[in-house]
Order: C-alpha cells, then structure tokens, then sequence
C-alpha cells in the first residue's frame, strides 16, 4: 500500500510598491540597520497607521491574475503576538473579510489548484543575531505582503515547485511583486500530511515555516514526506506541530506544537477605516493587467510554433520573453531565433539571476537581422554562428562583420564542382560511407567547409555529395 | 493674578490685554508659571513643567506685538497638555512608570497647529496611567487634588488637566476622552470640557488606550473659550484615517437662538444620580424653558448595556494597544532577566500599575479563543445597537440634557477602593465615546458641600456647535449666579 502526499502552501510575496504599506518610508531592500524607518513603522507610541492605496491595488492585481473575486468591502485586522521584531505586538493584517477570495492556479497538466483568500498585511523587522547579541532592525517593517492561501490541494512535489514557480511568474508579470526569492520577497509555510492511496479523510498536518528558495521548499517537503510516513509506519502518530527546515542538515525539527500555538485574539483595526473598492476599480484593474505567462506560453506554442519546453525556458525570463518576441518580428521562422537565445545566448549567462537581468549587448533588431540573412541563405548557419558570438563580444551590428563575399556564399554550380573534387580526394572515406558507415561523409564535408572558407551551406553539400557517391557505383 | 484676568471669556480678554500692550505675554507667562510654582506642589496637576520653553514662545509673541503684527486668538495664551498627548523634546509618561524617559520625536497634530500658533505651553498634565481611572489617583506621580476642595480629587482621567485650569494655573488644557475623561473632571472642577465628536480632531500623536473611543478635547473655563479651542483644533489631518474635520466654525454660532430647540430628557440618565445633581439639572431645565427651548422626554433602554460595552472594547482595545511597551526600544527596562520573553513580562509586571494591569488582563480574556463570541462579538452588535438608540432618539430631539457625572468630586482614595463601584460612575459619560457623539459638560450649582456640579449637553454626530450653542445661551443665563461662586470657590 503506498503512501499519499497531500498539501497546502501559504505563500507571503513581498509587493513592489515604493513605500510602506502604512507609512511613506522606501520598502527598498537593504539599507543600514533602521535607516527606512519612522515613528510609524516603529510603532511608536500615539502613531496611526494609513493605508496606501497602491497596497490594495497591487493586491487586487495579484488577485485577479490568479481567477479570485474581489471583495468590495474589505477591512483590516489586528493579529496580537509578542515578538522583539514587532515593534507595536500586533502585526495588522487581514482576517475575515480578505481582499481576494476564491482563484485558482492551473498548472501543466489541467489541474487546478484552488486559492482559498489573499489578504494584505505588513511584514515585520528582522532579528540579526551578533557576537552572542540579537538586535533588531526594522526596515523591513511595514513593507506591504500579500499573502495567498491554497486549498490542499497538492498531491506531489512536482506540483508544489509547479505551482510556486507558476505563482513567481505571474506576480513578476503584473508588476505586483519583483520576487526575488534570495531577497526573501516570496516565502512560503507548507501545510504538509500523508495518507494511504484511496483514502478520503486527510492526515494530522504539520506545518514547515518560512522558505524562501523552491529548492528548500521541495526538500524539506521530501524529508518531511518520509518523516511522515516512517513515523506511521512504525505504529506511531503525527503530532499537529510547527517545524522548521534547517538547510544545512536538510531535515525538518519542530519548534512548537499545537498547545503552545499562539492565540492571535485578532479584532477589527479600529485606526483604519473599512476598504471599499467599487467594481468600476476592479474592472479598471482587470484591464491594466498585462498578457499573463500562461497565455503567452500557450501564444508561442500555439502561434509562433515553438516546442513546449522551449517556449517555457523563455517566459520564465520576462526580458528573455520580450527579447525574443521582439527579436521575431520580420523573421520566418521564430523558432531559430529561440534557438540562438537558449543555445548561444544563454551560455554567456551562468546564474538564474543573469538570465532575469538578461543584460545583452545587441538590441533585438540586431538579432532579428541576422536571422533574416540566415533564412534568406544570404549566410550560412555557421558564418551567422559565429557572427552572433563576434556581436555579442562587440556589441555591434551583424553587417559589421559579414563581408560582400561571405554574404554571396557559395553559388549552386561552384559547389557541385567543389564537392565532386572533395569525394575525388577522399575515396576512402567514399567507399565507407557506401560500405554503411554514415558518419564517415563528415570527413567529405570537412573537406568542402575548408575549402570553402566555411561559406559553403553544409546541408545542401551533404545532399549533393551523397547523390555524387551513389550515382559513381 | 489680575483680578480681571478670572472673568468669563479669557481668551478674548487676554487676547485684548496682550495686542493693547497693558500686559506682555512674558509677564503673563511669569504670573502663570509664579501660580505653578506655589499651587502645584499641593494640586499636583502638573507633572511636568516646561518654564523655560514657555517664556521663550512668550518672548516671540512679545516681539511679534512689538513689531505690531497681528496675533491669533490662542497665540501666547499659557496652556497645558495631558501628558498623554506627544510633545517633541517634552518627556511623555502617561503617567505611567513604564514610558518614564520616554520623550517624543514628533508632535501629536493638535500640539503641531497650537505650537504653530505660538500657543504656551506650560506643562504637562497629570492623569490616571494611560487615561484609565476617574481620579487621577492611579497616575505614577499621585493624584491631582480639586482646587475648590482638597479633600477631593480633581477627576479623571484628565485630572490634571482641570485642576490646573480650576487652579488658575493654564487658561485651558487639552485632555482626552474615552469615556468621559473630560467631561468627568471639568464637572468635578467647575469647568467646560468638551468631547468633540469622533473624528473631528485628529488623534495623531495621542497615545492610545482605545482607539475606537479616544478624542482629544479642551478643558476651559467657559464655553466661548471652549468653542475657539475646539474650531482651532479639528481639523482633517491626512495622517489620522479615522479623521474627517470639523464642518463649521462654532464660535460663530454660540449666541443663536435656541428658541425652539429640542432638549431631550431620557430619564435612565438620571438612575442612581445624587439629590444635589438631579436639583441643579432641575433648574437648568427650568432656564432652558424660560429660553424658548421645548423639553421632551423619553427613554433610553439601551443604555443599560453602555458601562459593560464599554469596559469590554476599552479593555479590549487596550489589551493590544498597550502590547508595544516592551522595555526594548523605548521606556522602563527591567534591571534583572534572564532572556528577552523574561524581560518583557517583568518590564511589564513593574512597569503598569495595578488598574492598567487588571484592564489588559480584562481585554486580553475577552478578545480570546473561546471567549470572543461571547464578550467581544457580543459588545460590538450591542455598541450598534446603542448607536441606532441615539439616532432614534434624535428624531425626537436636537440635543439631550443629562448628569454628567451621578455625584460630584470623589473624597481621596475612594476610587481604590472598589473598582467596579469606580466604574459605575461612568456610566452618562460612556454611552457618548460608544456612539461616537459629541458631548460636553458645563457647571450648573453646587452641592451641599459646594463642590460643583455638571450637566451634559450630547448633540448628534458632528452637531458640535450646536451644543456649544445650547451651553453659551445656557451659560450667559445663569453666569451671574454660577460663575460668581465658581470663582470665588477657587483657592488663590
């Protein structure tokens, strides 16, 4: 009897808004400890919190990019907790009337993972612990989040990283969030339980806290699975708890179990004012809201023909996406120019922030121009190679480096009378291609490329050289 | 201090004295902080004294009348603020050993606009730690005394506040109000205090104890002065969400006719009310008809559920809002702990009182899992429930007369001896901080002891100058014999 894995994400994304969410202090990241603060962020006493309304706005975005309904009344909620980070002991969130109710995610394969609610809240400050003390810097205080609550709705791990990647892209595309996830502006609790396979009444649930790569999050999801099921399978139970991965030993540990969990004791904000958005708003929103990564990955395969997995390497990258959809404009065929920009181009970019900086030193006209000169046959697939890599170095045009002759190539008649001198001088790699062996006409079309000062179209040569060895029996 | 300076209408007055030049702001000051100095000592309604910042702005205003520019009406009129209304550079307590140290980076928005103003400030004032308590006794510093009897208190929560206008030691003060800590001690001191309706003074910069509730409000010596107070002070402030300003100018109507006015009497306002003060609002009700107003009577059920509403959102709000006073950023800090949890919980337990204590104990368990449907919930449908009462009985009525306080000022310590007794004193104070309305009180006799009494004057939601209109034709009806006594009853 196998095991069944069910679970449900919390995911907190930091917002992209330029100031605080109840204050004008910058929300940029970073700063000297407690420089992006003032006497509201800090709580100070006799301060009033006031909401801004890009916060709502953001978040009605986020909401409406992931199918939730909008609530035209909304309202703001005190959680109470004590903790050194959280200067007023409560952080203002949201609890019963959440902005965003009701969406859903769908992934690859059709299904559907249901977001129950998406709420606005304020982040905390950060303890830094140093030299054996702990101080607090509060910058990161009052920086707007959203949160987004799933249905447990997952049933693999697959579908976890599926979902949170989905989730990345589609906050990066409505500007809602830069979510960078090593500047800890996505994080995500997973509520994780096991049970048998056909079973319909879900496991005790443990929950792991506040990740922030989609490497952790499926590796303590792993570990936490296995956990799960060896604790079961030795006759023993799940304990509802609160657990924390430590990435360096990869394993989960708990920090507090359910007795000790915290009683929020959450009542209505009474310094804020209730939150009405009036449908015309949202309508208003719906509209600003930008072709989503799903409607563009299904645009590409379905319109400018690309393979499915080529065209989801390139609207993981917004810049590489729009560079692409830019670059295609005028050529035949889009797919070459995806090619050159996963092959060639992507080799210069060595980390996964490079490639979403995607700092490239042509414009994409540049790229377009030379694909153009590919398709047309004014070049040959190879000079245009090494023309992009001379580009790339300089930053200049195609045209700066293909002279009059390359461009004329290498004419029908000339090549015919070449090829049949290369299968002269190589008999014996003739013979062994006719004896079977197909590989050995490379050493034929070598000599051609050589000889030819590689202007010569390697394909067509190929075509030509084995109607010459088959036509000589 | 000048004979002249005690008669009715002392801003204009002073506002006279200072632009004819027949006495300087600085001399003024001076006179005012010579009576601080000699009364403070036995009243206790300071409890901090800011001399030389005073004399300093009176300075200003001096050179500014020398140049012969004109001033406003509050300028270089010597006041106070309650020491729970942030001050920049001015420490900040509460009264309370928990913000001992504590000194504001910024000015709450009403102290913004009087400083702009060159408004004196001669200190702050003293009050029950963070506004809860009606004596003042439950202040760090000790209670402040009544000035017409020291054997009584001076009130709460803004008891300072009163007892140093009573004392002729400010020409008024700002206090705050969350259940009737102004209207409570004006009473008690023979003074106008005035709870502006919710939102129409911005509480930017007042420490909270229950947000829903609290409104800043001036304590003066009579009505004219209270409404210049109140149109200087309520105005929007984009920094408070729950602000919206105030719609008129009410100075400009005090002296309307209130022929025909509607006074409305809910009898439930007079249960348990003493002899003395139900007399003395007899008579004012009798002035009132002889001013062309109608009475109508009629009753206010709901009111019984006023006191256990509001001790349960007060204490509800307080319960989360007092929660920042750590000891770690600001404040009292323990001397001894072991880690951070230990050290908030003993900062706390050595910080806040006793009273302040008991109320978040009381907020934190009916805000709590398993008891929030039954207490919190339950408080909230019936604070709608009140609100809908007083709109309902304001179709029958423009303003409703009533008690503001059922006694006058309590003896010393008899606050401490029972909580709930204390609280039961609230109860025509706190249905007005319920509903969010705007309320006064104004002196109207004295009791056998010739301790005085209030009455309170409740309008609807942003009906301000209607009530300051009703208490200026009041007021200018019974002066004569009122304030004779209400003046020579203070000590100097």
């Amino acid at each position: 009897m196998s095991w069944e894995l069910v679970a449900g994400l919390e995911t907190h994304v930091e917002l992209s808004t330029k100031t605080k969410i109840f204050c004008s202090c910058t929300t940029e990241f970073g700063g000297e400890p407690n420089t992006h603060c003032c006497p509201v962020c800090v709580g100070l006493p006799g301060t009033l919190p006031k909401l801004n309304e890009k916060v709502v706005e953001y978040a009605v975005k986020a909401g409406l990019a992931t199918n939730c309904s909008i609530r035209n009344i909304s309202k703001m909620d005190r959680k109470n907790y004590v903790y050194p980070d959280l200067p007023k002991a409560y952080q203002i969130s949201q609890y019963d009337k959440p902005l965003c109710e009701g969406g859903y995610v769908e992934l690859n394969s059709g299904k559907k993972i249901n977001i129950n609610r998406i709420h606005i809240e304020e982040d905390a400050g950060k303890l830094v612990h140093q030299r054996g003390d702990i101080y607090i810097d509060y910058n990161r205080g009052g920086v707007p989040l959203i949160e987004i609550v799933t249905e447990p709705d997952f049933r693999s791990m697959d579908e976890v990283v599926e979902y949170v990647e989905k989730l990345r892209l589609i906050m990066k595309y409505t500007g809602v969030s830069d979510v960078k996830m090593q500047e800890g502006s996505l994080r995500c609790d997973v509520n994780i339980s096991v049970r048998k396979q056909g079973e319909k009444k879900y496991g005790t649930r443990t929950e792991i806290k506040n990740m922030n790569s989609i490497n952790f999050i499926a590796k303590a999801m792993e570990y936490e699975f296995r956990r799960q099921i060896d604790v079961l399978e030795s006759g023993g139970e799940i304990e509802q708890e609160t657990r924390r991965y430590d990435s360096g030993l990869n394993i989960t540990e708990s920090m507090r179990g359910k007795e000790d969990a915290d009683d929020y004791r959450y009542f209505r904000e009474p310094d804020l004012v209730t939150i009405s958005i009036s449908d015309e708003q949202i309508d208003r929103c719906k509209k600003s809201l930008p072709e989503l990564p799903q409607q563009r990955l299904k645009r590409f395969v379905e319109v400018l023909g690309l393979p499915v997995d080529d065209a989801e390497l390139l609207i993981k990258y917004q810049k590489v996406a729009d560079y692409f959809e830019e670059a295609s404009a005028g050529v035949e065929s889009p797919k070459t120019v995806s090619n050159y920009i996963l092959s060639q181009i992507f080799r210069r970019f060595s980390t996964e922030s490079e490639k979403e900086e995607f700092n490239i030193s042509i414009p994409p006209e540049y790229l377009s121009v030379l694909v153009i000169l590919a398709e047309k046959k004014k070049i040959t697939s190879q000079v245009a190679r090494n023309t992009l890599e001379k580009m790339l170095d300089e930053g200049k045009t195609a045209l700066s480096f293909i002279s009059e002759e390359d461009m004329q190539g290498v004419d029908e008649d000339d090549l015919r009378r070449l090829c049949q001198e290369a299968v002269d001088a190589n008999e014996k790699a003739a013979a062994e291609y006719l004896a079977g062996k197909e590989k050995a006409i490379g050493a034929i079309i070598g000599f051609i490329m050589k000889y030819s000062k590689g202007k010569a179209d390697a394909a067509l040569a190929a075509q030509i050289v084995k109607e010459i060895i088959t036509k000589e029996i | 201090m000048p004979e002249k300076i005690k008669k009715t209408g002392k801003i204009k007055y002073i506002n006279k004295l200072l632009t004819d030049k027949e006495i300087s702001c600085v001399e003024l000051t001076q006179k005012y902080i010579d009576s601080i100095k000699k009364e403070n000592g036995i009243i206790n309604a300071y409890v901090n004294i800011t001399e030389e910042t005073a004399l300093k702005t009176a300075e200003t205003v001096d050179e500014k009348i020398q140049r012969g520019e004109k001033i406003s009406l509050l300028e270089g009129i010597p006041m106070s603020l309650k020491d729970n209304i942030s001050t920049k550079d001015v420490e900040t307590t509460c009264c309370s050993k928990i913000l001992k140290g504590y000194v504001p980076v910024y000015d709450a928005t009403v102290w913004e606009g009087l400083k702009s103003q060159n408004a004196v400030l001669l200190g702050k004032t003293n009050m029950d730690e963070f506004a809860m308590g009606s004596s003042c006794e439950t202040s760090c510093f000790g209670g402040s005394l009544n000035p017409h009897n020291t054997d009584h208190v001076a009130g709460g929560s803004s008891g300072g506040a009163a007892s140093a206008v009573s004392g002729n030691m400010a020409v008024y003060g700002l206090g705050s109000d969350t259940g009737g800590s102004v209207r409570q001690p004006a009473s008690f001191c023979g003074l106008v205090g005035l709870k502006p309706t919710y939102g129409s003074v911005s509480r930017y910069g007042l420490i909270a104890y229950a947000s829903s509730l609290d409104q800043i409000g001036p304590i003066a010596g009579n009505v004219e002065d209270t409404a210049i107070i109140y149109d200087a002070i309520s105005k929007y402030d984009k920094r408070d969400a729950t602000s919206s300003g105030s719609r008129v100018k009410t100075v400009d109507t005090l002296n309307s006719s209130i022929k025909g006015m509607k006074i409305g009497i809910a009898e439930e306002y007079f249960d348990g009310a003493g002899e003395d003060v139900i007399a003395s609002i007899k008579k004012a009700i009798e002035a009132y008809e002889s001013l062309g107003a109608e009475i109508v009577q009629f009753k206010l059920p709901s009111l019984k559920y006023a006191l256990p509403v509001y001790y349960i959102l007060a204490c509800a709000e307080a319960s989360s809002n007092l929660g920042r006073y750590d000891g770690i950023r600001y404040g009292y800090r323990t001397d001894n702990y072991k880690d951070v949890n230990d050290m908030i919980s003993r900062t706390r337990s050595e910080g806040f009182g006793k009273e302040v204590q008991r109320r978040i104990l009381l907020g934190t368990y009916v805000l709590s899992a398993g008891y929030y449907d039954a207490y919190y919930k339950k408080a909230q449908k019936l604070r709608g429930s009140i609100v809908k009462s007083f709109q309902d009985a304001f179709t029958e009525c423009d303003v409703m007369l009533t008690p503001t306080v059922p006694t006058t000022a309590f003896e010393t310590n008899y606050t401490s001896k029972d909580p709930i007794e204390t609280y039961l004193t609230d109860i025509c104070t706190v249905p007005v901080n319920i509903a969010g309305l705007p309320a006064l009180s104004i002196p109207c006799g004295f009791d056998n002891k010739g301790l005085p009494i209030g009455m309170q004057i409740i309008g609807k939601s942003f009906d301000d100058a209607k009530i300051l209109n009703a208490a200026y034709k009041y007021e200018q009806y019974a002066k004569d014999e009122i304030y004779k006594e209400l003046e020579s009853g203070v000590r100097i």
